[in-house]
């Protein structure tokens, strides 16, 4: 038997995804994971986690993503990428862990499918607008080869009585078009055979009209093809069993199995996508839906950020506002910034719906643990946009959140769908002064509820004040998780040191004036940055000696006093030498 | 299907085909090590007795293996009857704390499970399907987290050890009403068989702790029967109370471990995907690998 990877086939009902399933099905011995997202988006994935093998087809569809039943890591619809390990709630899983997926295309009924696809699936042309009428998959415990050969004898009536004459119209080893001829009416039945493994295949027809009546038709094709199935299985009996077919799995990729995070220098631009969507959602706030101008758009986790490069040569970062498994666009929110340096401007005036643009992969440095008792997500005015991605994530997951937004008013806050949905959690505070916004901060962060955790987002002085105030209150540090939308620090850089890189063994110089990082980029040591103005954390390398001296917003206290790391974009060195392992 | 194990890393091991508890005196039990149909008894005199049985022979049949020159090695350790189908090297490995007085070794039943011996043993080793799996009893959402903990090959005992190893569990103490982190340290000292020590209630002062244990006897690649059993200081809990409790905890793992594919190790390390979490797994691959151990396992690409 030959296995043929370009070929499309169905390898299932569409009847066989009810909400929230997970259907077990196979081609060619391989076994895949079926299963339809809430938003309507059929998955088709190779039926295993590729943490410990365990079937997919075990785990939880849970509508926006599917859950592993072992050790409960959640993938993304679309996507297949890992959004979340529990074993390790405070890290953002490597972008790279991505389960291994298959075409999937619905069409009448069926849900098709290729292990390799040669070309992009095309629909029968007797299908097309055609009112089609899918029977009940019937399974037949026998090759391929053998179900065709009694197939092409089917015999069956548009009435379900009387002898019709059939006629095969068209044929291939897998299908036949027959048509029955009974007095002057003709019924066409598209008959597919699906390769399960080598000894087993699965008979699913369509008839390419609609009866009027459809229920006495399926009766009589289920006796019908039941009536094959017993005389294929009877022969199929007297044959040797065939031989498996031999399963093989692709590996994983080499850097995943090392597990070493990060690569590749700079600010990237890898991805380009359309706007596809823009417009107002507040007061100087505007929201941009952008679409891959091919293929799919890489995973993304509640907390993650884009670079989006614009049309006039600025790049800046942007929060995903995007909920779980909503993986066909990104969602950002953008505000014009009064003293803006061209960034939000362009993007406020120049950019419109239906232009291009470049982006790099979502990269996330604020992740959301989902281990805390409670979470208390608080956001200072345009702050609001990761936020909205961690709480739909709680909300999605029924983990217990509060959202604070502060805002200047009901115009400003924006985002009204969103919060709407999750308005049980929702608090706003309106107009409130520095003073104000203080006293209400206190007010939330009075004590620390026994594992919870607290994220914030939003102007610096805000954020000062916050962590300030969680700090005099007792929460620990590695309880308060903050992300600043720039770095408001006036940068010394005068100092000069000298930085070794341990693992690459190379010594450089970094003179007064000249940031680590350019100086690892001139000597072609790769170093991925974002923001580069010391507030992202993308380029966070680990210390191993030496006396940082931190200027970025990113680390937070008691990681500065660790000395365990630096920001290489902005931060620098007290004592002569820095040794960094890179 | 019919297929010979013939490598020699894992025939010539001890494995465990019953705990004598279990061996009703004068009768003939028959059972499957290693592809190999193999029968046992005791005889009248409480002697241990195991044979190759061979497929002319009928099941159960009275049988005197001394005569009909077809004997295996026999012995009794850790409550067990211990064998070896190929040419035993090395004694097998101690577990101190079954001879102290004042403990009771409990065997909690033997398990069947549609899996290959390595896949049941990293599943032993695993905390992280705590809170997914054992629901409630050995761990609980939110309380997902996998802490640091260290693994070592011990050069000297060769055998793995995972120390350190910490994880919430919902009611940590019969006493205590909420939860805790729980202590337990891992002992792989045979391919196929691994040790758990958990803190025992009331003697943490002492640093004494409660030994569970899993001996595995792969029957084929992909079967394998699992002999479980708790070594405990004072049996405050009933016996019954002990069996049912494993039972309980192996019937939650058994599912997973029987749809896991490719049900035979895979000792490539890019086969799976790797976590921190999962360094006593990683370090069992590896110890696996370096032994050159092929059956059961799908070995890595040279």
């Amino acid at each position: 038997m030959t296995v043929d990877p370009g070929r499309w086939y169905p390898i299932a009902s569409s009847s066989d995804l009810p909400l929230r399933h997970v259907f077990h099905g196979q081609l060619w011995g391989r076994e895949m994971a079926v299963w339809r997202a809430d938003d309507g988006h059929v998955n088709v994935w190779e039926n295993r986690c590729l943490h410990r093998g365990v079937r997919l087809s075990i785990g939880l569809n849970e509508g926006r993503e599917l859950r592993c039943l072992y050790h409960g890591w959640r993938y993304a619809n679309r996507t297949a990428g890992c959004t979340y390990i529990p074993a390790h709630p405070a890290d953002a899983p490597a972008r790279t862990i991505c389960n291994n997926t298959y075409p999937a295309v619905e069409a009448h009924g069926l849900i098709w499918s290729a292990l390799d696809p040669t070309e992009d699936f095309r629909e029968h042309t007797l299908l097309a607008g055609a009112d089609a009428l899918t029977l009940r998959p019937i399974p037949v415990n026998a090759p391929l080869a053998l179900v065709a050969t009694h197939a092409r004898n089917y015999r069956f009536s548009q009435t379900g009585a009387g002898d019709a004459e059939i006629r095969i119209m068209a044929e291939a080893e897998d299908f036949f078009e027959l048509n029955a001829s009974l007095s002057d009416t003709t019924a066409t039945l598209l008959l597919f055979i699906q390769p399960v493994d080598a000894g087993r295949s699965i008979l699913r027809g369509v008839l390419t009209a609609s009866p009027d009546a459809t229920m006495p038709i399926l009766r009589h094709h289920n006796q019908a093809m039941s009536a094959l199935r017993d005389r294929v299985e009877a022969e199929a009996a007297m044959l040797d069993a065939p031989e498996p077919i031999a399963v093989s799995f692709s590996p994983v990729d080499e850097e995943l199995a090392q597990m070493p995070a990060r690569a590749r220098s700079g600010p990237k631009a890898e991805l380009r996508v359309t706007v596809a969507r823009k417009r107002d959602l507040a007061t100087d706030i505007a929201g941009f839906r952008l679409e891959a101008v091919t293929g799919q758009l890489p995973t993304f986790q509640p907390g993650a950020h884009i670079d989006v490069h614009l049309p006039n040569g600025l790049s800046r970062q942007y929060s995903l506002t995007n909920a779980p498994g909503e993986t066909d666009h990104y969602a950002i929110g953008v505000k014009r910034e009064p003293k803006s340096r061209g960034g939000s401007a362009c993007l406020h005036e120049i950019v419109q719906q239906g232009d291009v643009l470049a982006i790099s992969a979502p990269r996330n440095n604020f992740p959301l643990r989902r281990d805390a008792l409670n979470t208390i997500l608080v956001a200072g005015g345009i702050g609001i946009t990761p936020m909205l991605a961690m709480a739909q994530t709680l909300e999605a997951q029924s983990l217990p959140f509060e959202l604070h937004c502060f805002a200047q008013s009901e115009a400003h806050l924006g985002f009204e769908e969103i919060l709407g949905r999750l308005a049980g959690a929702v608090t706003t505070h309106l107009g409130l002064d520095p003073k104000a916004t203080g006293r209400t901060l206190a007010e939330i962060l009075k004590t620390r509820g026994e594992e919870e955790h607290l994220y914030i987002c939003g102007p610096g002085p805000m954020l000062e004040t916050a962590r300030g105030i969680a700090d005099r209150n007792g929460w620990p540090d590695d309880a308060v998780h903050f992300e600043y939308f720039k770095n408001t620090n006036e940068i010394d850089d005068s100092s000069a040191f000298e930085v070794a890189l341990a693992r690459s063994a190379l010594t450089l110089q970094v003179p007064a004036g000249r940031t680590i990082l350019e100086v690892l980029h001139e000597n072609g040591v790769e170093m991925p940055s974002s923001c580069e103005q010391g507030a992202c954390g993308t380029c966070l390398a680990t210390v191993i000696d030496g006396d940082p001296d931190h200027q970025d917003v990113y680390l937070s206290p008691g990681e500065r006093a660790a000395g365990k790391s630096i920001i290489t974009c902005v931060s620098r060195c007290k004592s002569k030498r820095l040794v960094l392992d890179i | 299907m019919t297929q010979s194990c013939n490598d020699p890393v894992i025939l010539n091991e001890w494995h465990p085909l019953t705990s004598i508890d279990e061996i009703t005196q004068g009768l003939v039990h028959d059972t499957v090590l290693l592809e190999q149909p193999v029968s046992y008894a005791m005889d009248d005199a409480g002697a241990l007795h195991v044979w190759h049985r061979t497929p002319a022979q009928p099941v159960h049949a009275p049988h005197d293996p001394a005569k009909a020159g077809n004997a295996l090695p026999a012995r009794s350790e850790h409550g067990y009857l211990w064998t070896c189908v190929g040419e035993p090297t090395e004694d097998l490995f101690p577990v101190p704390e079954l001879l102290e007085a004042d403990r009771q070794n409990v065997p909690t039943g033997v398990f069947g499970v549609n899996v290959s011996a390595g896949r049941a043993i990293e599943n032993f080793l695993d905390m992280g399907h705590f809170p997914f799996v054992h629901t409630g009893i050995l761990g609980e959402e939110p309380h997902t987290e996998v802490k640091e903990y260290d693994v070592e090959v011990s050069e000297s005992r060769d055998e793995i050890l995972a120390t350190r190893c910490r994880f919430y569990q919902p009611k940590a103490a019969l006493a205590s009403e909420g939860g805790a982190d729980v202590e337990y340290v891992y002992r792989v000292p045979h391919i196929n068989c691994a040790l758990l020590y958990k803190s025992s209630p009331g003697y943490e002062a002492e640093g004494r702790m409660d030994v569970i244990y899993m001996f595995l006897q792969p029957m084929t690649r992909e079967w394998t029967r699992a002999h479980t059993g708790m070594c405990v200081i004072d049996l405050e809990n009933s016996y019954q109370g002990i069996r049912y409790f494993q039972q309980v905890i192996f019937g939650q793992d058994k599912p997973i471990l029987e749809n896991q594919f490719p049900k035979q190790l895979p000792l490539d390390t890019r086969a799976e995907t790797p976590i921190r979490a999962d360094k006593s797994a990683i370090a069992y691959r590896r110890w696996l690998s370096r032994k050159g151990l092929t059956y059961g396992v799908i070995p890595a690409a040279a």
